[in-house]
């Protein structure tokens, strides 16, 4: 359960790791009224940090290493997924998860990001950045539920696209810029959920839909805070500074206009009761796929590009 | 972000390439390519217009659009500071100029990108002024031609700048959709999220010699493999070699091989 984490969460992380003990070896009702009090403080604590949450302690929460991933809301969230691999260009890409599942009962495509756990998986999955074989694999299973008139879920949460010699070489701009062309014209509902990291084009490539609703906790962002802060201050260690004038986090994007719907986490972020989160995720995207389903294929794409064409902000004079 | 390459405006220039010093006039006569070397000086967005339009002759259009503020970003120095700073010197525009225009008599919407303002950055103002000309070509039914030059999105405008990517891409396939050629050029450099959007979305990709073209810049991904890059590496050769583009084509050849295009679309 203590996994290594951010100073700010320590005295959260050790009334966490008080309370499993004492739930786990409690026996007398003495022990139940000191299970309450812990729990009441780590409430109370709870409470106090996040009331002074920054920009960047909000960063590491969306980075926070036991924050559910891709894989996990799709199976808290549905049945049956069936996951489908391969661009059939070249490969097929750990970083994004993509295939079929049920949703209420309903067959729907889902694709997103896929970070690791363990080291070896972190590994695996590229720590969750994808490279254009990724971006291509997501376009093809998109391509397959327009056919199908299946809709669209998608989850974001990767630091960006590869910044790797191979993913430039098999056209990394061209497989993000592709999919911003297509998603833009599919013919079926997309919602789009930020779940964790939004990390630029990366994130963007999976990131025009209907629906964009974002996590309390999540963060989606042009540059990362450290790229932010090595391009204009050559300092890497300014992040802090950088994430708060990026303005990337949940209420920054609702004011920009670029999310819909920030969707609540529990106290303490999402990694403290993944279900609630995936209830919770459940409900918002039940109401957006019931909306979504009345519209014509032609209402839905003009209405897509209508969100898009608002989006920015510009004088004239 | 300055940029070093483009021709100052004094007598005698020194190619960065061959290291010859070069009499100014001689480059400009010469479409700003070295007379020895055939290396490609960076071209100003209205030189551009020139180089492409019949005669010299176009008409701007969305010159009022201006970027603002929205996420009030101060790095340095507040960036409407720094618009009014690169306003103030370059004229109006950001770092885009849209005109229109006859190119080998087809009446032509070209979006040409001006590197000196803020290094090309895309921000609101670019997806703005790129989204009318997408959607004036649409109504028109006029040939679309964008010129990139450009970092990238621009990092003063947060994710507004990101979803600008998003916009342009989207009306990008409303002109596919009806039929409307797209010409992009790619000139150096072509990176980020210019790059990722409507760069290499034309129907034809035409890079011109030895550009820098790529997602990550280089210094980012030497940074990230912990290796020097192949020589050549992210320049037009390389990626016609990878399949990315349809042709690189000396400045000198470049409206007559435009023009050819608009006559096989049209």
């Amino acid at each position: 359960m203590a996994a290594p984490t951010y100073p700010f969460m320590a005295s959260i992380e050790e009334l966490r790791t008080k309370l499993a003990t004492l739930e786990a070896s409690r026996a007398t009702p003495a022990d139940d009224t000191e299970v309450e009090a812990v729990r009441s403080a780590l409430e109370r604590e709870i409470e106090r940090v996040f009331a002074g949450l920054t920009p960047w302690q909000r960063c590491q929460l969306a980075r926070h290493p036991e924050r559910p991933y891709t894989l996990d809301y799709i199976g808290g969230l549905m049945g049956e997924f069936t996951e489908l691999h391969g661009d059939r260009l070249f490969g097929d890409d750990p970083a994004i998860v993509a295939g079929f599942a049920l949703f209420d009962g309903e067959p729907v495509a889902v694709i997103g990001h896929q970070k690791g756990r363990t080291t070896a998986e972190k590994v695996r999955r590229n720590f969750g950045m994808p490279r254009p074989e990724g971006y291509r694999k997501a376009l093809r299973v998109m391509k397959m539920a327009a056919r199908f008139r299946r809709p669209v879920i998608t989850f974001i949460d990767t630091p960006g696209a590869y910044p790797g010699l191979d993913a430039e070489e098999r056209g990394q701009a061209e497989a993000i810029a592709r999919n911003l062309e297509e998603m833009a014209r599919l013919p079926v509902p997309i919602v789009v959920i930020v779940s964790g990291e939004g990390g630029s084009g990366g994130a963007l490539a999976l990131g025009v839909g209907d629906r964009i609703v974002m996590l309390e906790y999540a963060i989606y962002s042009v540059i990362s805070p450290e790229g932010c802060a090595a391009i204009l201050w050559k300092d890497q260690a300014r992040a802090e500074e950088a994430a708060a004038a990026l303005r990337l986090t949940a209420p920054d994007l609702l004011e920009l206009g670029v999310v819909d719907e920030i969707v609540p986490e529990p106290p303490g972020g999402a990694q403290m009761n993944p279900p609630a989160v995936y209830a919770s995720v459940a409900t918002v995207l039940r109401r957006h796929l019931r909306e979504l389903k009345r519209c014509k294929p032609e209402a839905l794409t003009r209405r897509r590009y209508d969100k898009f064409r608002r989006m920015g902000r510009v004088v004239e004079r | 972000m300055a940029n070093a390459v483009s021709v100052p405006p004094g007598m005698w220039v020194k190619c960065e390439s061959c290291k010859e010093i070069l009499y100014y006039k001689e480059v400009q006569d010469n479409l700003e390519v070295c007379p020895r070397c055939s290396h490609h000086f960076r071209m100003s967005a209205e030189s551009r217009l020139s180089l492409l339009f019949d005669g010299a002759s176009y008409r701007l259009l969305f010159q009022k659009v201006r970027s603002t503020d929205p996420l009030k970003f101060v790095d340095t120095k507040p960036y409407t500071e720094r618009l009014r700073a690169y306003t103030a010197k370059n004229g109006p525009g950001d770092a885009l100029l849209v005109a229109r225009g006859a190119i080998g008599g087809h009446q032509a919407v070209v979006a040409a990108m001006q590197y000196r303002f803020m290094g090309g950055s895309m921000g609101s103002a670019v997806g703005e002024k790129m989204a009318r000309a997408i959607e004036r070509c649409l109504v028109r039914k006029t040939p679309l031609i964008s010129v990139a030059c450009s970092g990238g999105a621009r990092m003063q405008e947060g994710v507004l700048s990101l979803m600008q990517m998003a916009k342009i891409s989207a009306g990008l396939a409303r002109l596919r959709d009806r039929g409307i050629p797209f010409i992009s050029v790619l000139t150096d450099p072509t990176t980020g999220g210019v790059t990722a959007s409507f760069a290499m979305l034309g129907d034809v990709n035409i890079a011109e010699p030895n550009a820098l073209i790529g997602f990550a810049g280089p210094r980012v991904i030497e940074q990230t493999i912990r290796q020097t890059l192949p020589e050549g590496f992210q320049r037009s050769e390389f990626l016609v070699e990878h399949g990315m583009l349809d042709l690189v084509v000396p400045r000198h050849e470049l409206k007559p091989t435009l023009v050819r295009c608009l006559n096989y679309f049209h």
